[in-house]
This record gives C-alpha cells, structure tokens and sequence, in this order.
C-alpha cells in the first residue's frame, strides 16, 4: 500500500500589529489545525509574526505569467490615473 | 523557434537581475539542474542534524543543551525551507525523500565525519556552519524567487550558528591543557572536510560556468575557498590555536594566504559511499522515516474523520 501523503499548505505570516499578512512558504500536513502549529515551528522560531494564515495549495489560482501583457494592458495607457500626470504651478502649495 | 525565443527572453531576464518566478518559462535543463541543487541542499540540513543531535543528551550545561536543540532545529527548518523552495518547481516531497532514502541523491559530504568530541560542536559551528554561509550569503541574490528567498531566510539564522561554535571554543581555548588538546584537535579533523565544502577545483568543475551564467552560483568553488581560508586563518589566531596546513602562509602579492595541497581522494571517497559514518547516516534517516509512518497516517486518518464530521450529512461519503 503507498501511504497516502499529507497535503501542501501555504503559509501566510502577519509579521507584525498592522501589516499585511505575506506569503512565507509552504508546509505539509494533515489537517488546518496541524498546518499552523507546523507553520509557527518552521517560519516563526524567532517571533517573526504575530498570526498565521494557511491555505491550502490547490485552493490557490493564479494569474499566467504568459498573459501579463493583456491581463495589465487596460492599466498600461491609463498614466492620467497618477497625480504626476497633471500640470500644475510650482506656486501652487500644499497639493 | 518560440523555443529560442523562450530561452532569449528568459536568459535577458536574468541577466537583468529579474527573478525567475514558478510560473514563468524556464529551460528545462535550468529547471533539472535547480530541482537536484535545491533538493541536495535540502538533504545536506536534514542529514546535518544528525552529527550535532548526537551531542544534545550530552552537552556540558543546560545552556550549551539548549543552544545545540535550537540550532539542529533550525536546521530542520532550512531543510523545509527548501524542499518547499523545490517543490514549487513541480517535484513533490515524497519523491525527494525517496531519493534520500534510496541513496539516489547526494548531500554535503561533510555531514559523513563523527563527532567524538565535545570540541566538535564548536569546530562544526565554526568552519562548518561558516563555510555553508560562504557558499549561502551569495545565493540570497540567486535567479530564481523561491530559492533566494528562502537562502534570506536560512543566512539569517546561519549567523547565530557560526558564533555559538566560534564561543564554544573559545571557551575550550581559556580552559585546562586537556581542553586546549580537544580544541585543536576538532580543529585538526574538521579544517580539511570543510575546506573540501566548496566542492572540487575549478578545473574539475564543467558546469560552474552554465551555472553563473543562470545565476544559480555566484562565485566559483575556487574563489569562495579562498575567502574561506583567509577569513579562518585570521579568526584561529583568537583561537590561540593552528589550522593543520603546514604550507598557510599570507602571500602579499596576491593578498590571500596561500595554503597546502587537498586530498582530493578523500572528497572522492567520501562522495562515493566510503566515509566513515555514510551507512550510519543513511540508515538513521530510513529509521526515522520508517518509525513515523505510523505517525503520518494516523494524522490523515483523524484528519479525514474530522473533516467528515464537519461536513453536513448531504456531503457525507458511506
Ligand atoms: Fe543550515
Ligand atoms: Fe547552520
């Protein structure tokens, strides 16, 4: 019989009160509740954060790389969403 | 031709300093040659907390005790950290233990010396531990993501590891004459192996230049030795003790000290299955995994009861 593997998770860490949780790495285990406890072993041994968030991997989707141009293009030629974009006085103050 | 074009755009890429993503377009050769580096790594922290747990039931204080858990722990972690660097490059983690296990994969050949002594806790934090972080702080600007950021992590923890080896000879050094013997003696055994971490001389070395040209090595074998023995021929004087290598020497023109030829049959041997404690090490790995398989299904068997019995009735599997 071939053992049945625990699955991936991937690990999102709060590193501090008021940052966003960032992605860490992954860890395998066998349910959400062994996942965080081997997330905290592994990615925050020296109080590298304060809350832990796990997904497991096959629940993640992700944008193609190969599509980058036309998934951004709408953004692309839009430079009048930025504020440098307009012309204004060097006169003109607290703007 | 898409395929050269594939391979143009992903050579600009990094040579540009732009990371490799594990969804972007990589050559397979890139992919094959990251997969057994990242994975022989991973291998090397795993088996290297072999030889320093052989010391934890018998570590001179409760602080040296914990000092030496914490650090095999964190080895572990880095171990993790880059089977899960591998493994976003498509291979899984069982397949990577089979070829531990199996005697298929390699690792850091350092790893099959003994520990005899107390002294070699510090002689391995010291040169091993300080060779691995010559090789590492460099990768930390590796091509691709993944394994850059978890060589960041890993050289972060490395620091506390070198210090802790470097104080506990120290500390032997100040000691009785008896200690000071232990000391150079665990210098004496470890100089060489870890000498030969860097892996064989340039020459011998046919895929160092693809491998800088990816960016997945920085520096070559040669020149990462040489700053090696530089920087431990300076720190053994502290020591008040002597690498073994009666032709080190400081040469001023080139600005490295000059060193003795190395025994590049013993790497050989070692590397091919004939150093001391190859068998041992292996073994100990096929035991500790054989002892947890009951460990890992019983957490997928209470695992998958829970989740059924969360479920609502309608999803519920006979
Ligand atoms: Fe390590
Ligand atoms: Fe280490």
């Amino acid at each position: 019989m071939t053992e049945q593997q625990w699955p991936l998770w991937e690990v999102f860490i709060r590193s501090k009160q008021g940052l966003d949780h960032k992605h860490a790495g992954s860890i395998h285990a066998a349910d959400a509740a062994m996942a965080i406890e081997n997330a905290r072993d592994v990615y925050t041994r020296r109080m590298e954060g304060v809350s832990i968030w796990v997904v497991e991997s096959k629940y993640i989707h992700a944008s193609n790389p190969d599509e980058a141009s036309s998934l951004y293009d709408p953004a692309n030629d839009k430079i009048y969403r930025h504020p440098t974009f307009y012309d204004l006085p060097d006169e003109l103050k607290h703007m | 031709m898409a395929l050269a074009e594939n391979e143009l755009s992903f050579q600009e890429k990094v040579d540009q300093d732009i990371r490799i993503e594990p969804k972007d377009w990589m050559p397979d050769a890139y992919r094959k040659t990251l997969i057994r580096q990242i994975s022989q790594h991973a291998h090397s922290e795993i088996v290297g907390m072999l030889p320093e747990a052989n010391w934890i039931t018998r570590a001179p204080s409760l602080k040296r005790k914990a000092t030496l858990i914490a650090k095999v722990q964190d080895e572990a972690g880095h171990g993790l950290y880059l089977y899960s660097a591998a493994e976003t490059m498509g291979i899984s983690r069982e397949e990577m233990v089979d070829q531990l296990l199996s005697g298929k994969a390699k690792y850091s050949s350092i790893f099959n010396y003994p520990t005899i002594t107390w002294a070699d806790m510090g002689a391995i934090g010291w040169l091993v531990d300080g060779a691995a972080i010559m090789n590492q702080v460099p990768l930390c600007r590796a091509s691709y993501g993944p394994y850059a950021r978890a060589m960041v992590r890993i050289c972060k923890e490395e620091s506390f590891h070198q210090r802790q080896g470097f104080e506990i000879l120290l500390v032997l050094s100040k000691g009785s004459e008896a200690q000071r013997r232990m000391c150079q003696d665990a210098i004496d055994r470890w100089w060489w192996p870890s000498v030969m971490m860097f892996g064989p001389n340039d020459e011998a070395s046919p895929h160092t230049a693809q491998s800088m040209r990816w960016k997945i090595k920085r520096f070559t074998n040669d020149e990462l030795r040489q700053r090696f023995i530089d920087v431990c021929a300076e720190q053994v004087k502290l020591l008040g003790m002597r690498l073994p290598d009666d032709l080190l020497k400081w040469n001023e023109e080139r600005q490295h000290y000059d060193f003795g030829p190395i025994d590049w049959e013993e790497l050989r041997q070692v590397i091919s299955g004939n150093g001391p404690c190859n068998k041992e090490r292996l073994a100990a790995r096929v035991q500790a995994h054989a002892d947890g398989a009951w460990v890992r299904e019983a957490a997928m068997a209470h695992a998958g009861k829970r989740a059924q019995r969360a479920a609502p009735d309608q999803y519920k599997v006979a």
